[in-house]
């Protein structure tokens, strides 16, 4: 009984510890400040992506950023 | 010798409430009117197109009672401040900053408007500005105008 009881308990506090994440996110009238550059997860696109053709190039044998394979054929 | 310097806190007790709370709303103060209060951003792009259509209300039908009130919820006042000197609202503007009064209307998308009849009873909502719907709003607007203040 005292088992089911704890189960229970653990339970209800698993929940009770999820809201907490309903919170989450920018209100929509915050939303400027998500536009801002410094917020953007990549604020300069044309240089990574010159970067990463870089890197894809050069990596040729493991295939450079993200995928296996490759050689120098391919890029 | 006491009474000017009592005078002197009393003013400036009064200047500094009036500028702490100059940015509150308080319906109270409109009743009897109906009250359009529209919730807006520099960033916002359908405000750049609502805010003619409300310069337009604000004239028109100023005189049968409606009131306009348009919250500014950007957080740079700069921003703000460069907007209004484009399109030059004659309505009424608060500014909200902190987002305050924005979660207390619980504003769920930019734009958003509230309509208050005359009695202080919100009685339509609009989240978003769409230029097609706005025979939609007048009308609304117009019908509680059309109702009389109890």
């Amino acid at each position: 009984m005292s088992l089911l009881k704890f189960k229970l308990g653990a339970i209800m506090i698993g929940i009770c510890l999820l809201s907490s994440c309903s919170s989450i996110g920018v209100k929509p009238w915050e939303r400027d400040l998500l536009a801002k550059k410094s917020m953007q997860p990549n604020p300069y696109p044309l240089e990574t992506a010159a970067d990463e053709h870089t890197y894809f190039s050069k990596e040729g044998s493991s295939g450079g950023k993200g995928f296996g394979g490759g050689g120098c054929g391919c890029n | 010798m006491l009474k000017p310097v009592l005078k002197l806190m009393l003013v400036s007790a009064f200047l500094v409430s009036h500028a702490l709370f100059a940015n509150t709303l308080d319906l109270n103060a409109y009743k009897g009117k109906v009250v359009y209060i529209d919730f807006w951003a520099s960033w916002c792009g359908p405000c750049r197109q609502s805010f003619p259509w409300m310069k337009n209300l604000h004239e028109t039908k100023a005189k049968d009672g409606l009131v306009i009130i348009g919250v500014n919820v950007d957080q740079d006042q700069k921003l703000a401040n460069a907007f209004i000197d484009e399109f030059m609202p004659d309505f009424k503007i608060i500014f909200d900053p902190a987002g305050a009064l924005a979660s207390e209307f619980k504003v769920a998308g930019m734009p958003s408007a509230y309509i208050i009849d005359r009695s202080g009873k919100p009685r339509f909502k609009h989240i978003g500005y769409h230029a097609d719907k706005r025979e939609q709003y007048e009308q609304e607007i117009q019908t509680l105008l059309n109702e009389k203040s109890n």
